[in-house]
C-alpha cells in the first residue's frame, strides 16, 4: 500500500480536491504515532463509482500540542473518526465542531494509543463515581492572530431544562451498551447525543503487543456476528504481506463459512428487530433457524458463536464428512422458512406501517457516512466489497448485489432477508465442487510481516471490514487498525434520529444493525 | 340449569333467622368479599399459567416444567418470591401516592371482576345499570397507572403513564360506544336481564352485522384497555424498560402484573356477557333435543369457557403482533374506530327500529 | 430444624460439581437451631425464591447473544422457572453479567447493582466477566466483576456454551436453596454492606461446559 504524505499546509486543498474528483467514500481515517516522526492520521479514499482507490497521509511534529485540519465538512463520517483519533492520540482536528472524547471517560488521563502512553494504574484507576457529563461541545478554533487553534465553546449539547432521557447504556433495545442521550419533547426526539465507549476493550493496543497468530483472536471478538468475516480480512491480509498462497479448497470453506455467518447475523438482525417492536415470536422464529447454522459451524470448528476457525495460511481443521450434506439440508430448509418470517412479521401491517418511510438515509448521505453493507445498499449504493473488490471465490460465483432505493428501515430488513437467499445461492454454487487439497498451508514457526503497510477488506456482515497493519519487520504490528463497520452507521443513525419519535428511534437502531463492541473495539 | 338465585336467597333467610339484619348484612358482604378475592387469585393464577404456557407454544417452546408437575406450581412460586422481595423506597418519590397506586389499580380490577355473572344469579351486583357500573369502575384503574407513573419520578414511569393516559381514555371511548351498541340491541343495562335474553341466542348471531362489527371494535379496544401488545406502549419493554411500573419492585410491581392479567378476563368476561350469550348455553332455535342437552351443561362452564376462548383470541393477537408507534394508536382509534362505532351504532339502531334482528 | 441438601429436579446431588462449597454454606446455616416452623416457612420461601430468577437483561458483548439463544426456542430457560428476562432492575432477581465490563461501564455495573431489591444474585458468565478473559492486561478493561460487586456463581467459557449457562443458573438455585430468609441473618444484611458479605461459589472447575451437555 502506498501512502502519500501531505504537507500539513496544502492538505485541505488537496483533500478538497479530491473530493472534487469523485472520492466521496472515506473508508478509514487511521491515527498514527510514528514517534520521532511525529503524529498523524492516514486518510484513505475511494471513488463510489469507479472504485478507485487513494491513500494519503498527513502529520505533525509537534506532541505537546498536535493540530490537523479537520475534514469533517467534506465527508460527514469524518466528525467520528476525528473524535476516535483525538480520544486515542489526543490529536486537535481544527474546525471539527464538536471535538469531545469519543470512547474514554472524559476525565481520562492521557491518549492510550501514543507509543509513549503511561499505563500505570495509578493514573486512571476504576472510577467508581459516575462520568462527568460535559455540557458543551467544543470547538478547535484558529484566530486570526495566532498559529494554534484554541478551544471556543459552543453550542450546548442539552439544555436541561428539556426532557432529557437517557436511553442506555444498560436498555434492552441497544444491543449491547450503547447511550443515546436524548432531548424530548413529548414523544418526539429533539436532539440526540450519542456516546460510546462503554465496551471499549482496547483491542489495538493489545494488538500492539501480540504476535500475528495471538491476534486472530481479537477479531472474532470485535463483531461476534461476523466473526468468520473478520477473521478472513486479518488472515487475508497478512497472507497477501507474507506472499503465502492458501489453496482452492481453503478458498471454498472459507467463502462457504463466510456465507453461512452472514445467514446467521442476518437471521439475528431479523429476530432483534422483531423484538425491538414488540413482536417477540418473530424473535424465536429467527433464533430457531440460526441454531442449525449454528450446529453445523459447531460441528466443523468446535465452536458456537466463536469459532476461532480460520488461521494464517488456511483453516485451523478440515471439514467433517457429512458437512456438504448438512449444509444442503439447512439451505432448503431456510429458503421454506424465509417465507414464515414475511408472514408472521415483514407483511405485517403494523410492522409496515412503522417501518416504511421512517428513517430515511438518502444515497449521498450513505455515501458520505460510509455506511457499507445492508445499510449502504438499501439506499442505493452499491457498495458490495464481493463485487468492488472480489477475493476468495467471490470473482468465480454468480450473485446478485441486492440494491434497493427505498433507504428506510423496511427497505434495510428487506434487503437483509433478500440477501440471505443470494448467499443461499452462492453455498449452493460452491458446496458439491469443494476440491481436494491442503486445508492449511505450512507457515513459518514464527511470523514476522516484512516492513510496510498493508490493508484488506472484505464483506462483513454488516459492512466493509478492513484491516491495516503497519509493520517494522518485526513478530508483531506497529500499528494495527480495524475498520469498523458499526462506527459509520453511528454516525448516520446520529442524522436520521433527528426528530422521530421514540419508538422510531429504536426501530431505526434495529434496522442499522450495528454490534456495539465492534464500534467501541 | 341450576338457578343460584335460590341458593344465595336461602343462605340470606337463614342467616337472618339466626342474627340480627345489620348482623347479617356485614357477614354476607365478608362472605362476599371473602368469595371474590379468592375466586379473583384463583383466575389470576391460572391465567398466568395459561398465558405461559400458550406463548411457549406460539413460540415453538415448552415453558414452565419443572416445578411440580407441568409446571403446575411455577406462578406459586413466583408468587412466593415476590411476596418476599424488598420493597425499594424511593427518596424522592410521591410516597403516599407511589404506594397508593398498585393498590388502585388493583380496586378496580376486582370490583369489576365481582359484577361479572358467573352463573344464573351468581353475581354480587345485580342493578339496572349493570353495564355501566362495570364500564365505570374498570375505567378507574387507569388513575392508578397514571399515579404509579408520575409518583415514581423517573422519566420512563412518565413517559409510560402519559401514553397510557392518552390510550387509554381514548379506548374507552370506541369501547363505551360498541357496548352502546348491543345495549340497543338488547333494551336494558341490566346484567342478568342481558343474559336472560340471550338465553333464546347469543347476540353476536341476533345482531349480526353490526354486533360483529362491535364485537371486533370491542377486542381492539379491549386488548387497548389492557395495556397488551401491540397497544402495550405503556410499558414498551424495548422503549421504556418496564414503562409505569419501571421503579416498583416486590409486590407493587406483583399487584400491576396481576391486574394486568385479571383485566384481561375482565375484557374478556365482559365481551362473554354481552356478545356471547354470558351462561347462555349455545342453542339452535327449533333442535329442542340439542338445546335441552346444552342446558344439562352448568351455566359457569360455559361462561368460563367462552371466557377463556375470548381469552385465547386476546393472548394469540398478543403474541404474534408488533407493537403500534403512539400516534398509530391515537390514529386508530380517533380516525377509524370511533366513526366506524358510531356508523355502527346508528345501523344498529336501524336494525332495531325496522326490526331487522333475530 | 435442620437445612436438607437442596435437590434439582432429575438431576442427582452428586452429579454437581462444586457440593464442598454448598456443603460449608449448609454447615453454616444450619449453626443456630430454628424450630419446625420457621424451617419450613424458609424451606418454602426459598423454593419459591430459587424457583423463579427472573434475571436482568444485561448484556455487554458476545455473551449476550449466546445469553439471547438460552431464552430462544431451543434451550427455553423459561422451563426452569427463569421465566422472563425483566429490564428494569427493581423487579430483577439476579444478573447475568454477559460480557467484559469497562472502566467506563464498571460505575454503571454497581449502580444496576445497587438498584436491585434484595434478594440479588450475581453470576459471571464467560472469561471476561470472571477475570477480563482475552482483554486483561488491556489499559480499559475490569479484571473480574468480583472487584465490584460480589459473584455468586462463575461461569467459565469464551462464550460459554448455553448448557453451561442453564448449569450455572442451577448452581444458583442451589445456593438459594442453602440461605435463611426467617431464621437466618441475611435479613439484617443492610444495603450498605452487601458487598462485604458475600457467598461466593468458587472453585467451579473449567471445563463445565464440556461435563454437562447431557
Amino acid at each position: 500500500m502506498e501512502v502519500n504524505f501531505i504537507d500539513i499546509k496544502d492538505f485541505r486543498e488537496t483533500m478538497l480536491a479530491h473530493r472534487r474528483k469523485g472520492m466521496d467514500f472515506l473508508r478509514e481515517l487511521i491515527g498514527m504515532d510514528w514517534q520521532d516522526d511525529g503524529l498523524g492520521a492516514i486518510y484513505m479514499l475511494e471513488n463510489s463509482s469507479t472504485h478507485e482507490n487513494i491513500e494519503v497521509a498527513v502529520r505533525t511534529l509537534d506532541r505537546e500540542r498536535p493540530q490537523l485540519p479537520s475534514v469533517s465538512d467534506i465527508w460527514m463520517v469524518a466528525e467520528l473518526y476525528e473524535r476516535e483519533v483525538y480520544d486515542f492520540y489526543g490529536i486537535e482536528f481544527t474546525g471539527h465542531h464538536d471535538l469531545r472524547r469519543l470512547y474514554l471517560r472524559n476525565d481520562w488521563v492521557g491518549f492510550p494509543l501514543r507509543k509513549d502512553y503511561d499505563a500505570s494504574e495509578e493514573l486512571n484507576p476504576v472510577r467508581m463515581e459516575s462520568e462527568p457529563v460535559e455540557e458543551f461541545q467544543r470547538e478547535y478554533d484558529i484566530q486570526d492572530d495566532r498559529e494554534m487553534a484554541e478551544i471556543v465553546e459552543k453550542l450546548k449539547i442539552l439544555h436541561y431544562d428539556q426532557y432529557v432521557v437517557n436511553i442506555g447504556p444498560q436498555h434492552p433495545a441497544t444491543h449491547g451498551v450503547l447511550h443515546f442521550h436524548l432531548s424530548l419533547e413529548g414523544e418526539e426526539v429533539r436532539k440526540v447525543d450519542i456516546r460510546c465507549g462503554y465496551i471499549h476493550r482496547g483491542i489495538e493496543k493489545l494488538c500492539e503487543s501480540r504476535t500475528y497468530p495471538q491476534i486472530l483472536p481479537f477479531t472474532d471478538r470485535l463483531d461476534y456476528l461476523s466473526a468468520h468475516q473478520n477473521r478472513h480480512a486479518l488472515c487475508m491480509c497478512i497472507e497477501n504481506a507474507m506472499e503465502i498462497g492458501v489453496s482452492d479448497r481453503v478458498q471454498y470453506i472459507r467463502t462457504i463459512m463466510d456465507e453461512l455467518q452472514r445467514i446467521d447475523s442476518h437471521l439475528l438482525m431479523y429476530s432483534c428487530m422483531a423484538m425491538d417492536m414488540g413482536a417477540i415470536t418473530g424473535f424465536i422464529y429467527g433464533f430457531r433457524e440460526r441454531e442449525k447454522i449454528l450446529d453445523i459451524m459447531e460441528e466443523v470448528t468446535g465452536g458456537r458463536l466463536i469459532q476461532n476457525y480460520y488461521v494464517i495460511g488456511g483453516v485451523q481443521a478440515d471439514i467433517t464428512p457429512g458437512f456438504a450434506k448438512k449444509v444442503k439440508e439447512y439451505c432448503n430448509d431456510q429458503k421454506i422458512r424465509i417465507k414464515e418470517y414475511y408472514d408472521l412479521f415483514v407483511n405485517n401491517v403494523i410492522f409496515r406501517n412503522r417501518s416504511i418511510g421512517v428513517g430515511v438515509l438518502s444515497r449521498e448521505d450513505a455515501i458520505s457516512f460510509g455506511a457499507t453493507g445492508g445499510t449502504g445498499r438499501a439506499s442505493g449504493w452499491a457498495c458490495d466489497v464481493r463485487k468492488r473488490h472480489p477475493y476468495a471465490m467471490y470473482g468465480k460465483v454468480d450473485f446478485k448485489e441486492i440494491v434497493h432505493t427505498g433507504g428506510d428501515c423496511y427497505t434495510r430488513l428487506i434487503v437483509r432477508l433478500e440477501e440471505i437467499l443470494e448467499s443461499i445461492g452462492i453455498i449452493e454454487q460452491l458446496i458439491d465442487n469443494i476440491p481436494e487439497g491442503d486445508y492449511k498451508t505450512k507457515t513459518k514457526p514464527i511470523i514476522k510481516l516484512p516492513e510496510g503497510r498493508f490493508s484488506a477488506s472484505v464483506e462483513g456482515s454488516r459492512g466493509e471490514f478492513g484491516v491495516f497493519i503497519e509493520s517494522r519487520g518485526d513478530k508483531m504490528p506497529y500499528r494495527l487498525k480495524f475498520r469498523p463497520t458499526g462506527l459509520p452507521l453511528l454516525a448516520a443513525a446520529h442524522k436520521i434520529m433527528k426528530g422521530c419519535k421514540i419508538a422510531d428511534l429504536i426501530t431505526i437502531g434495529a434496522s442499522l444493525d450495528y454490534v456495539i463492541p465492534d464500534i467501541d473495539r | 340449569m341450576i338457578d343460584f338465585n335460590s341458593v344465595t336467597t336461602a343462605i340470606d333467610r337463614f342467616l337472618n333467622s339466626v342474627l340480627p339484619h345489620q348482623a347479617a348484612t356485614l357477614v354476607e358482604c365478608l362472605i362476599i368479599a371473602v368469595c371474590a378475592i379468592v375466586a379473583y387469585l384463583t383466575f389470576a393464577i391460572v391465567m398466568i399459567y395459561m398465558e405461559r404456557k400458550v406463548c411457549a407454544a406460539f413460540q415453538c417452546r415448552v415453558g414452565p416444567d419443572r416445578v411440580g408437575k407441568w409446571g403446575l406450581l411455577q406462578v406459586f412460586s413466583d408468587v412466593f418470591k415476590m411476596l418476599t422481595k424488598e420493597i425499594i423506597e424511593l427518596c424522592s418519590s410521591d410516597k403516599i401516592l407511589y404506594t397508593l397506586a398498585p393498590f388502585l389499580v388493583i380496586m378496580s380490577s376486582i370490583i369489576t371482576f365481582s359484577c361479572l355473572p358467573f352463573d344464573n344469579g351468581l353475581q354480587v351486583l345485580d342493578f339496572n345499570i349493570g353495564i355501566f357500573f362495570i364500564m365505570a369502575a374498570s375505567s378507574f384503574g387507569i388513575l392508578g397507572i397514571l399515579l404509579g407513573g408520575w409518583s415514581s419520578n423517573n422519566k420512563f414511569s412518565m413517559i409510560g403513564a402519559m401514553r397510557s393516559g392518552g390510550q387509554m381514555i381514548s379506548y374507552e371511548l370506541s369501547m363505551g360506544l360498541s357496548v352502546l351498541t348491543l345495549v340497543v340491541l338488547s333494551g336494558t343495562m341490566q346484567i342478568s336481564d342481558l343474559v336472560e335474553e340471550q338465553t333464546k341466542g347469543w347476540f353476536i348471531f341476533r345482531g349480526h352485522i353490526p354486533a360483529f362489527i362491535a364485537f371486533i371494535i370491542y377486542i381492539i379496544s379491549g386488548n387497548a384497555e389492557t395495556n397488551r401488545a401491540p397497544f402495550d406502549l405503556p410499558e414498551a419493554e424495548s422503549e421504556l424498560t418496564a414503562g409505569f411500573h419501571t421503579e416498583y419492585s416486590g409486590m407493587g410491581f406483583g399487584l400491576f402484573y396481576v391486574a394486568e392479567f385479571m383485566n384481561m378476563f375482565i375484557i374478556a368476561g365482559i365481551a362473554t356477557t354481552i356478545f356471547l350469550g354470558g351462561w347462555a348455553p349455545f342453542t339452535i332455535p327449533g333442535a329442542d333435543a340439542f338445546n335441552s342437552a346444552m342446558f344439562m351443561i352448568p351455566g359457569f362452564v360455559w361462561f368460563l369457557g367462552k371466557t377463556f376462548f375470548v381469552i385465547w383470541l386476546l393472548m394469540w393477537i398478543r403474541w404474534t403482533f408488533p407493537r403500534l408507534r403512539i400516534d398509530q394508536v391515537l390514529v386508530l382509534e380517533w380516525k377509524y374506530m370511533v366513526p366506524i362505532g358510531l356508523l355502527n351504532l346508528l345501523i344498529m339502531t336501524i336494525c332495531v327500529v325496522m326490526g331487522w334482528t333475530f | 430444624m435442620e437445612m436438607k441438601k437442596p435437590a434439582i429436579k432429575s438431576i442427582p446431588y452428586e452429579e454437581f460439581k462444586d457440593n464442598e462449597t454448598l456443603e460449608s454454606l449448609l454447615a453454616e446455616v444450619n449453626k443456630e437451631r430454628t424450630n419446625v416452623l420457621i424451617g419450613n416457612l424458609d424451606d418454602l420461601i426459598n423454593w419459591g425464591r430459587s424457583n423463579s430468577l427472573w434475571s436482568l437483561t444485561f448484556a455487554t458483548s458476545c455473551c449476550g447473544i449466546e445469553f439471547m439463544a438460552v431464552g430462544a426456542a431451543r434451550y427455553d430457560f423459561a422451563r426452569f422457572g427463569f421465566e422472563v428476562t425483566r429490564n428494569s432492575p427493581r423487579q430483577a432477581d439476579l444478573i447475568m453479567c454477559a460480557g467484559t465490563i469497562t472502566h467506563k461501564m464498571a460505575p454503571v455495573l454497581k449502580r444496576l447493582y445497587d438498584q436491585m431489591a434484595e434478594p440479588k444474585y450475581v453470576v459471571a458468565v464467560g472469561g471476561c466477566a470472571i477475570s477480563g478473559g482475552p482483554f486483561k492486561g488491556s489499559y480499559h478493561v475490569l479484571n473480574g466483576i468480583d472487584k465490584i460487586i460480589p459473584v455468586d456463581v462463575y461461569v467459565p467459557g469464551c462464550p460459554p456454551r448455553p448448557e453451561a449457562m442453564l448449569y450455572g443458573m442451577m448452581q444458583l438455585q442451589r445456593k438459594v436453596k442453602a440461605e435463611k430468609f426467617l431464621g437466618g441473618k441475611n435479613i439484617h444484611r443492610k444495603r450498605s454492606d452487601a458487598p462485604k458479605d458475600p457467598i461466593i461459589v468458587t472453585n467451579v472447575p473449567a471445563g463445565d461446559e464440556n461435563k454437562n451437555e447431557k
